[in-house]
């Protein structure tokens, strides 16, 4: 195996651990207004993802920075390219996290109402947007020869990467229900659970056309095996959370996301970014690829780094385990 | 074409905004983390109340601002792929490691731990909650450095080849790079600027609550125990502010004087361009302001101190010092094109440099004088030493007190410098990242060749305008927020936890809402967004 292919690979890992945690937390944000009855009930929600939606979040910078140190080509190419969906995803991130911060720091009416639409809003378009880009890149998009996208922005509205938008923002929404119904207490737990049941099933068929049409288009045995796991997974956590088997239905759906990410980086391979004009201008792994010496370098920073994050990650999860009921919410006075 | 609408010029518009923005919370991020670590710790080894107090209000002030510190940082790590695409091509085999290790080591360890002090006042024992803010603290200053060492790969490329077959740079050594005399010189330059803003920000605050209740008892309100109690806290938290604003001053004018001598090594033009200094001289002056247009090749009114530059740039008094004509010369032989192209702007590097240096030593000099007129106990008589819960009295010498007149002032000055530092630190980086033009980085890859060739002007226009506004409302906001909190005062009803909280249940149970818990199982959360 190639360092460069190796660090496909890395790479696939942080995507897949980014959507499946921000998955959930963007998901948490769209239930602030699905889902949740008052102010209350909001903050129930809002404080299951508190402690760590910001450690979350990092994922997307070290996938972000890793690829830029692994792939300069395809960090270049790709947010170059793909310049207006991606500054609507930094602008959502940005107002998304300050809302969380300062909503609950002024008492006013209005201060609170808006920055609640904030976390909506904010949660909602990036979950969207980012089955959007990867729709495109599995796609291909218009690349020449220097490797510079020469599209424009309504190349990216196509049918495909449209419905990869509705697809992760209804997955990222069910898996934000099935957390919700994992973390909290109350009335808003029978809700969450059965309001995951409508979201699953729906998921279950615009990811099966989604899927199937990744497949028939750019697919190979490798990522037909990553589909079967990930649709016989979105059932189990169906199953799972009929029964009310809360962590195996959570766990499940975090797996029905890895598999469905690997699925699109397993059609993806070789390319990292191909080129719909012409093949040959294809952004390869191989040829977006940084030297052996850094992508060395880069190995042993990964190698020993991630799973020491992940550790003190789940540390974190495991000191906030207790579930959130609307009893827990202090007034907002107090503060 | 327009100049004004040139992508290069769109681009380094954007840069500029969206760096010295984000960079406008940093310093505070960094210090405020150490001050409130370093205040925890306080509390828990003494149990002194005033420290517990102390530290949620840096707190809850330093929370308020990392947040706009993460959010804008966002930003930082995506905009080099969509407005400098070809430079992301070019250095990203160096330059990109650097970055990756900044959000894997560092990012991870301040957004996690950040999480865990947040909420874990209730959860964690008091030990491991206090770990917790020291690893944020660790984990803005490991930020700080591996962005640093990238930023001075621009000013000194090292540890590099050109890969001949893709013109490109290739890391040959990553030591080199992280450990170079830029890089470390920059570093600590950086780090002990961005603890004087700290410093700075705390002594302002503490100066305004303690000149209040000064005020008060001389309008003759007796201090109740919630005052005396507010007034120990904000005394306490003064001298830690003056301490590290001194402490923190001196180390910045000591690696700021190295890190000049590296760049007159380094990057000749930034050092001229910085003294305005048109013609080689030997031995060369330091200019401390200069009148007429520094921009025009002459300087017409010009007040100097003779021999100070060549000084600061060789340890010595005599020797000569190149000028900017003769640094564009040597360049453009050495690089192809006419001199001026290897001009940066003169007056931006000349008054950038000056006002990095004047704002960040006023803030020094007024910690310098605070910290002397606010000293306890040894070197004061008995009749003019006050307790730890009285606003210290400001003293000259042994028994002279500052006069009424200049009492007040003190204490004002002290608040009115308080963000004179920020302002510095964002002179510093447009001087440093100015001086360098025309390059990106130094030598290798010239600005105009590093803007993303597909990127469209209504696209950078677009993105730039967004920024623009966005960044002005949060700016509004926040402010506004910090003045609330600052004014407000430290939570005094707030009580340190009664027991220590035990990181396992005691029934080893598994939080399951369903579980038979203790009865504070339905107590509220003491921290809640």
């Amino acid at each position: 195996m190639h360092l460069h292919d190796f660090w496909f690979l890395l790479i696939a890992v942080l995507w897949i651990g980014y959507f499946f945690l921000e998955g959930f937390d963007f998901g948490i944000g769209v239930l602030t207004k699905v889902l949740a009855k008052d102010r209350k009930e909001r903050r129930v929600l809002i404080n299951t993802i508190g402690p760590v939606w910001d450690g979350n979040e990092v994922w997307l910078l070290s996938a972000g920075g890793a690829t830029f140190a692994a792939f300069p080509d395809w960090y270049a190419t790709l947010f170059s390219g793909f310049y207006l969906p991606l500054l609507l995803i930094l602008v959502c991130l940005i107002v998304r996290g300050v809302a969380f911060e300062y909503r609950q720091k002024r008492p006013e009416e209005r201060w609170q109402r808006n920055w609640e639409h904030a976390i909506f809003w904010c949660s909602l378009l990036p979950a969207f947007l980012w089955g959007v880009a990867f729709g495109n890149i599995v796609r291909g998009v218009p690349i020449g020869p220097d490797k510079n996208y020469t599209g424009t922005v309504l190349d990216l509205l196509n049918p495909y990467a449209l419905l990869g938008g509705v697809v992760t923002l209804v997955l990222f929404t069910f898996h934000g229900a099935v957390f919700a119904a994992l973390k909290t207490a109350g009335d808003i737990r029978i809700r969450a659970r059965r309001l995951a049941t409508v979201l699953g099933l729906a998921t279950a068929v615009l990811a099966l056309v989604f899927l199937i049409w990744t497949q028939v288009h750019t697919g190979n045995v490798r990522s037909l095996a990553a589909m079967i796991v990930a649709v016989v997974a979105l059932v189990a956590a169906l199953g799972m959370n009929r029964l009310g088997r809360e962590g195996w239905a959570f766990a499940l759906s975090g797996v029905t996301i890895a598999a469905a990410v690997a699925m699109l980086f397993l059609a993806l391979f070789p390319n990292v970014m191909p080129s719909s004009t012409n093949p040959e201008w294809s952004l390869t792994a191989a040829n977006a690829a940084s030297s052996p010496y850094t992508l060395k370098i880069m190995t042993w920073v990964a190698v020993i780094m991630t799973p020491l994050v992940m550790a003190y990650q789940a540390w974190t999860y495991w000191v906030f385990r207790k579930r959130i009921g609307t009893q827990h919410i202090p007034d907002p006075a107090t503060h | 074409m327009n100049l004004a609408l040139a992508p290069e010029t769109l681009a380094r518009w954007q840069f500029g905004i969206t760096t010295v923005y984000h960079f406008l919370f940093v310093p505070l991020t960094i210090s405020l983390a150490a001050i409130t670590a370093g205040l925890e710790t306080a509390w828990v080894r003494t149990g002194k109340e005033k420290y517990f107090h102390a530290t949620k209000f840096w707190g809850k002030l330093f929370l308020i601002n990392i947040a706009m510190g993460v959010v804008t940082g966002i930003v930082q790590e995506f905009q080099f792929g969509m407005n400098w695409s070809d430079y992301s091509r070019f250095v990203g085999d160096v330059f990109g490691a650097p970055l990756a290790m900044e959000a894997l080591i560092a990012f991870f360890f301040e957004s996690t731990f950040i999480g865990l002090w947040i909420f874990g006042w209730d959860k964690l024992p008091k030990k491991i909650h206090c770990a917790c803010i020291w690893i944020v603290a660790i984990g803005t200053v490991l930020s700080a450095y591996f962005i640093l060492a990238a930023n001075s790969w621009m000013q000194h490329p090292t540890g590099y080849t050109i890969d001949k077959s893709t013109g490109k740079a290739q890391l040959t050594d990553i030591w080199r790079v992280l450990t170079q005399n830029t890089t470390l010189t920059q570093f600590f330059h950086t780090i002990t600027a961005t603890f004087i803003a700290g410093g700075a920000f705390v002594v302002g605050v503490a100066s305004y609550h303690l000149w209040k209740a000064k005020r008060r008892q001389a309008a003759g309100q007796a201090p109740g125990e919630k005052e005396r109690k507010k007034i120990g806290a904000m005394r306490s938290s003064l001298r830690v502010g003056l301490v590290v604003t001194v402490i923190a001053g001196l180390g910045t004018a000591i690696s700021g004087d190295t890190l000049g001598k590296v760049m007159f090594e380094q990057q000749p033009m930034k050092m001229a361009a910085a003294e305005a200094l048109w013609e080689t001289k030997e031995p060369a002056p330091f200019s401390v302001f200069a009148v007429g247009n520094v921009n025009k090749g002459h300087n017409t009114v010009e007040l100097s101190i003779p021999g100070v530059l060549s000084f600061l740039a060789h340890d010595n008094f005599a020797d000569s010092v190149p000028g900017i004509h003769d640094t564009a010369k040597a360049e453009a032989e050495k690089y192809g094109g006419e001199p001026e192209d290897y001009i940066p702007n003169i007056f931006v590097a000349f008054w950038g440099f000056r006002l990095m240096i004047g704002v960040g030593m006023t803030s020094f000099v007024a910690g310098l004088i605070g910290l002397w007129t606010t000293r306890k106990k040894r070197w004061l008589a008995p009749e003019f030493r006050t307790g730890d819960e009285e606003v210290p009295r400001l003293m000259l010498t042994k028994r002279t007190e500052m006069s009424t007149f200049f009492t007040k002032w003190s204490w004002r000055i002290g608040m009115l410098t308080m963000l004179f530092p920020i302002v510095g630190i964002a002179f510093g980086w447009i001087f440093t990242e100015m001086g360098r033009q025309p390059w990106v980085v130094y030598g290798l890859m010239k600005t105009k060749d590093a803007v993303s060739p597909g990127v469209g002007t209504g696209e950078v226009i677009t993105s730039m305008v967004v920024f623009t506004l966005l960044y002005g409302i949060l700016a509004v906001v926040e402010a506004r927020l910090l003045v609330k909190y600052v004014k407000a005062g430290p939570d005094l009803d707030e009580k340190p936890p009664a027991k220590d909280p035990r990181l396992r249940l005691p029934s080893g149970g598994d939080g399951d809402g369903d579980a038979a818990e203790s009865e504070d199982a339905d107590k509220p959360m003491t921290f809640a967004y």
